[in-house]
C-alpha cells in the first residue's frame, strides 16, 4: 500500500472517531485536540489494526511506554507505516 | 425495629491460591503468587496467556455426571465455597429459619464457559442442536439457585451483577437484610469463571490486561490479570449466633454504594471517596478507627492512582498511618467474584492480625504514596477494616468490618 493511501486511511479512521471531516484532521493535531479520549483511542487502534491487518503494540495502562508513539497524527501514521513495512519485509 | 448486629460465622473459597478459605489465607500470609500461564482451549490464539487459574481442579472429583450437566464452572466453584462456609458455620436451615434465610451472590458474567462452548459448537463446528440444559447452566442466578436448593434457603435470594463490584454489592444486600431484621441468616459472596477463550479475548480488546504480572500501586504496573473462583460467607444476626455458641469470625458494621454517573470505564475519585466515606458513616466510624483497607487495586494505571487519591481525600493525615493492600497481585482479578475472595483478607486481618501484602511491588509511584504493605505480609492488630470495590460503569461498593465482639 502506498504511503499516501496509508495516510489517508488513518486520517479517515481518526476523523470518524472524532466525528470530524478528514480535512479537519491535521498532521500536527494531537488526540486531545481532536477530542479523542482513552476509549476512543483504543477503538481507533482497533479500526487501524483491522484496516491494515497489523498488530499495534499498545497498552492503555501506559501509552508513553508502549512501542507506539501517539503524540500526534503524524507520529501515529509513521508508527503504522513502520508496522506495515515490518510485516511485508 | 432496632437494627440488628451482623456477624460472619462461616467462610469458604476456591481460587488460584487454594481450594479452601484456609489455604487461601495461608497463601496470602506467605505472599504467594497464584498467577501463571493458563491452560484453556486455543490459548495459542490469545495475546494474554496468564491468569489466576484454579489449579489441580477436576469437576469429576467433586460432582457426578448429572450435576456437571447442570453446573457451569462458576456454579461448581460457588457450591464448593458454600460447602466449606456452611460447614464452618454449623447452621442448618429448617422451619422458620429456612423460610427467611436466602442467598445473595455476585457475578459479572455467570456461565461464560457454557456460552463459549456452545457458541463454538453452533458457529465453529456448525452444529444445529445444543444440550437441553444450556440456559439453566449459563444463567447468572444459577449458582445462587443451586445453593438455595442444596441448603434449603427459602427466603430472599438473587444475583447481583455490577461488574467488578458485584460481590461487594451482593454482600451489602445480605448485610442489610440481616441488619434490618428481615432474615436471621444469609449466605452471600460471589463467583466468576471467565478464564475461557472468549472471556479473555473480550478483555484483550480493551487493552488493559498485563502480559506478565499484576503489580498494584507499583510505578511500573502495566495492567490487570484475570482470576477465577468463588468465596462464600454466612452472615448471621449476632444474638442468634451467640445463642447457639457459633464461632464468630468478624462483625460487618457498615456498607455504602455510590454511582459516578460519569464514564463507562474511567474511575472517579469523587465516586470512590463518597462510597468509602459512606461506609464509614454507616458504621459510625472515625478515620483513625480504620487500620487496614483491602484495596480494589487492579494494577491498572487509572484505578490505582484514583483509589489512592480517594483514600487520601477521605482519611486526610490518617491516610499515611493506615495500611492498604491489593491481594489481586496474588489471586488475580476475579471480576464479579473478587470482593468475596478479598473479604477473606479482611477477616484474616481482624482475626489473626496478619495483613496480606501487595506482592509484585517494585517501584514506588508518587501518585500511590500510601503504605501498600509491599511484598511481605505484616503482623499488626487492627480493629476495623474496609473492603473497596469500584466497577466499570462507575458503580462503587464499600464494606466495613470490625473485630468479632
Amino acid at each position: 500500500m502506498a504511503e499516501q493511501d496509508v495516510q489517508s486511511k488513518v486520517i479517515e479512521i481518526i476523523a470518524e472517531q472524532a466525528v470530524l471531516e478528514p480535512s479537519d484532521v491535521k498532521m500536527t493535531s494531537t488526540l486531545e485536540d481532536l477530542g479523542i479520549d482513552s476509549l476512543g483511542l483504543v477503538e481507533s487502534i482497533f479500526s487501524i489494526e483491522e484496516a491494515f491487518d497489523i498488530s499495534v503494540p499498545f497498552n492503555a495502562n501506559d501509552p508513553s511506554e508502549s512501542d507506539f508513539d501517539i503524540t500526534s497524527v503524524a507520529t501515529i501514521i509513521a508508527g503504522i507505516q513502520g508496522l506495515i513495512e515490518k510485516q511485508t519485509s | 425495629m432496632a437494627p440488628r448486629r451482623v456477624v460472619i460465622t462461616g467462610q469458604g473459597s476456591i481460587n488460584a491460591l487454594g481450594h479452601t478459605a484456609t489455604e487461601t489465607c495461608h497463601a496470602m500470609a506467605e505472599g504467594r503468587c497464584g498467577i501463571g500461564p493458563i491452560n484453556v482451549r486455543d490459548v495459542e490464539r490469545l495475546s494474554i496467556q496468564i491468569g489466576g487459574q484454579v489449579q489441580d481442579y477436576l469437576a469429576e472429583d467433586h460432582y457426578n455426571r448429572q450435576q456437571i450437566a447442570l453446573y457451569d464452572r462458576f456454579t461448581q466453584f460457588t457450591l464448593l465455597a458454600a460447602k466449606e462456609a456452611l460447614a464452618q458455620s454449623g447452621l442448618v436451615f429448617e422451619g422458620a429459619l429456612a423460610a427467611e434465610a436466602g442467598v445473595v451472590l455476585g457475578t459479572a458474567a455467570g456461565g461464560v464457559n457454557t456460552w463459549d462452548e456452545n457458541y463454538r459448537s453452533v458457529y465453529e463446528e456448525g452444529k444445529n442442536r445444543v444440550h437441553p440444559f444450556v440456559i439453566p447452566k449459563l444463567m447468572n442466578n444459577a449458582a445462587a439457585s443451586h445453593i438455595s436448593m442444596v441448603y434449603n434457603l427459602k427466603g430472599p435470594s438473587f444475583t447481583v451483577a455490577t461488574a467488578c463490584a458485584s460481590s461487594n454489592h451482593a454482600m451489602g444486600q445480605a448485610f442489610q437484610l440481616v441488619r434490618s431484621g428481615i432474615s436471621r441468616a444469609m449466605v452471600t459472596g460471589g463467583s466468576e469463571a471467565m478464564l475461557s477463550f472468549g472471556g479473555i479475548k473480550a478483555w484483550e480488546g480493551l487493552r488493559v490486561l498485563s502480559r506478565d504480572a499484576c503489580r498494584p500501586f507499583s510505578a511500573n504496573r502495566n495492567g490487570m490479570v484475570q482470576g477465577e473462583g468463588a468465596a462464600v460467607f454466612v452472615f448471621e444476626e449476632y444474638e442468634h449466633a451467640r445463642a447457639r455458641g457459633a464461632d464468630i469470625l468478624a462483625e460487618v458494621v457498615g456498607f455504602a454504594m455510590t454511582s459516578d454517573a460519569a464514564d463507562i470505564v474511567m474511575p472517579s475519585k469523587q465516586g470512590a471517596a463518597r462510597a468509602i466515606a459512606g461506609a464509614m458513616k454507616d458504621a459510625q466510624l472515625n478515620p483513625e478507627d480504620v487500620g487496614y483497607i483491602n484495596a480494589h487495586g487492579t494494577g491498572t494505571a487509572a484505578n490505582d492512582k484514583t483509589e489512592c487519591a480517594a483514600v487520601a481525600d477521605v482519611f486526610g493525615s490518617h491516610a499515611d498511618k493506615l495500611m492498604i493492600s491489593s491481594t489481586k497481585s496474588m489471586h488475580g482479578h476475579l471480576i464479579g467474584g473478587t470482593g468475596a475472595v478479598e473479604l477473606l483478607a479482611c477477616v484474616m486481618a481482624l482475626r489473626e492480625g496478619i495483613i496480606a501484602p501487595t506482592i509484585g511491588y517494585e517501584e514506588p509511584d508518587p501518585e500511590c504514596a500510601l503504605d501498600v504493605v509491599p511484598n511481605e505480609a505484616r503482623e499488626a492488630q487492627v480493629d476495623v477494616v474496609l473492603s473497596n470495590a469500584f466497577a466499570f460503569g462507575g458503580l462503587n461498593a464499600v464494606l466495613a468490618l470490625r473485630r468479632a465482639p
